[in-house]
């Protein structure tokens, strides 16, 4: 019923949105004003962050210069952008089925499960000597190390969405005479998935934050490897930049991630 | 219409009998339901008949007894079985047309009929305009009608009604107890019908059993041979209204 009542709540909703757009951009703009007054004022030294205006300059010039860690920042921007989605992909194309088989499935969910709970405490971060053993530092070593940080929050996030299928919707679909996989397959994993999205949200996160770990301890290109080495050179306008980049980043495939979960998660969840 | 005594026997039940433990729940229950019937299942609260419906689906088994649809056990992927529960059972992620559809495509139709089927639930529920809505953008009733649509629309040889509408008000309550009279008659499906309100059991059924208090037996079986549509003020309606009432009181 939400849906309903909300349309009569927003009743200008047309205005609603334009005020909403332009507080949004006010606080983002605000933000860099506030930052930039700091530094011109002398309340924050130069010597330790840059102004935002000379950040764009540096933005600038790191698209075709590749001092002072080897690569411009394209090359970085691609190579965490491999390792990230390489790694989430994998973590969703394996974690979110397995996390519904557990849900649906009492002999694949005791089987699985002690395995599970003992690999889920293990930090990400943890793998990265073993990884750097066996599979050195290039793509797949880091690849590993974020599919583990993704891995978890999509387990159980499609395990705990397809466990909270109302008995109801399975009851009329086994009235109708449909077999087990068949209700797992159209009841059960629609039924599941406005939670299974929220794991892929948290996983997104998890991914984008354990690669600057990734980075920085184990490659030679890539936004966390170009933050490393701008602390090595003293370089504050480099770190910031790579920080920002991946904050924007970050909050594109957020929106992105929007976008998907609005054309596959239909009338408004669970709530009908 | 054919008198309700010379129909075929569609539903058969032999000394049905189910425990949960120690608790004997429904107690040696034997009828028959004759096709095309619409059956109304009056009792106290608590009696036992959602039980008994869940029985009937093969959503639970059976302790003992037999229960035969046309002369074969009940068995939800060989008969067409179709089950309204109490609780709203509208799939949310699903507009009102896929939630007609399903049950037919649940059931393996032709994707023919199953247009075909649809189109025609939209047509007699009067909801091809909302036909893309989802069910969050729609009110309580129609909702329920969606569900009721859906099990119509799969033409079931049964159809089981758990007390759908009670938990809606008397105005919808009459509504649609006048819509599912309506395609009952327009398909002509066997229906059971359960419920705790003694005068829409008689204003609906053309036979009523009465259930008697935990463990459940078979108190009587009434012949409602009133003629639709039903006056609800009439002399021979608040008799049988009585009649029933009396025989459902069980302090």
């Amino acid at each position: 019923m939400g849906k309903r009542y909300e349309k009569t709540w927003n009743r200008g909703e047309g205005a609603g949105k334009y005020t909403y757009a332009m507080l949004s951009a006010a606080g983002v703009l605000g933000f860099f004003l506030l930052w930039q007054l700091a530094v011109e004022s002398g309340l924050v030294s130069s010597r330790y962050i840059t102004k935002p205006t000379e950040l764009v300059g540096v933005f600038l010039r790191k698209m075709y210069d590749s001092a002072p860690d080897g690569s411009t920042l394209p090359s970085n921007i691609l190579a965490s952008l491999k390792v990230a989605l390489s790694g989430l992909a994998l973590a969703i194309l394996i974690g979110v089925p397995l996390g519904w088989l557990m849900g649906w499935y009492g002999e694949i969910d005791a089987f699985m499960k002690p395995l599970f709970e003992i690999i889920r405490p293990i930090p990400p971060v943890s793998w990265i000597p073993l990884t750097i053993t066996w599979l050195g530092i290039g793509l797949g070593a880091k690849a590993f190390i974020i599919f583990f940080s993704a891995f978890v929050p999509c387990v159980i996030n499609s395990y705990t969405g397809i466990r909270q299928t109302k008995s109801i919707l399975i009851n009329v679909a086994k009235t109708c005479g449909a077999s087990n996989f068949t209700i797992f397959r159209k009841v059960g994993i629609p039924s599941s998935l406005p939670v299974t999205f929220a794991g892929i949200r948290v996983a997104l996160g998890n991914a984008w934050s354990t690669l600057v770990a990734a980075e920085m301890l184990a490659a030679n290109v890539g936004l966390g490897y170009m933050i490393q080495m701008g602390r090595t050179f003293a370089r504050p306008d480099i770190i910031i930049l790579g920080m920002v980049v991946i904050g924007a980043f970050g909050a594109f495939f957020a929106a992105m991630l929007d976008l998907m979960e609005k054309r596959f998660v239909k009338g408004g969840g669970n709530r009908g | 219409m054919q008198t309700t005594t010379n129909r075929p026997v569609k539903v058969q039940v032999d000394h049905l009998t189910k425990r949960f433990g120690d608790l004997l729940v429904l107690d040696d229950i034997s009828f028959q339901i004759r096709k095309g019937e619409f059956v109304c299942v009056v009792g106290p609260t608590g009696c036992g008949k959602t039980t008994f419906l869940n029985l009937l689906t093969k959503l639970i088994e059976p302790t003992s007894g037999k229960l035969l649809i046309d002369g074969e056990p009940a068995d939800p992927r060989r008969h067409n079985l179709a089950f309204v529960f109490q609780e709203p059972s509208c799939y949310p992620w699903k507009t009102v047309e896929e939630n007609i559809r399903f049950g037919l495509e649940l059931k393996k139709k032709s994707r023919e009929e199953t247009e075909t089927k649809t189109e025609e639930m939209l047509r007699l529920l009067g909801m091809e305009r909302f036909r893309k809505a989802y069910p969050n953008e729609l009110s309580v009733s129609s909702t329920q009608r969606i569900i009721i649509g859906r099990a119509f629309a799969m033409e079931p040889d049964l159809l089981l009604m758990d007390e759908p509408y009670a938990q809606m008000d008397l105005k919808l309550r009459f509504y649609l107890e006048d819509e599912v009279l309506r395609l009952w008659r327009e398909i002509g499906t066997t229906v059971v019908f359960i419920t705790h309100n003694v005068e829409e059991a008689v204003y609906l059924s053309e036979k009523i059993l009465i259930l008697s208090n935990k463990p459940a037996t078979i108190k009587e079986t009434i012949t409602n041979n009133l003629p639709y549509p039903r006056d609800i003020a009439s002399e021979e309606f608040i008799s049988l209204r009585r009649r029933v009432t009396e025989q459902i009181k069980w302090w």
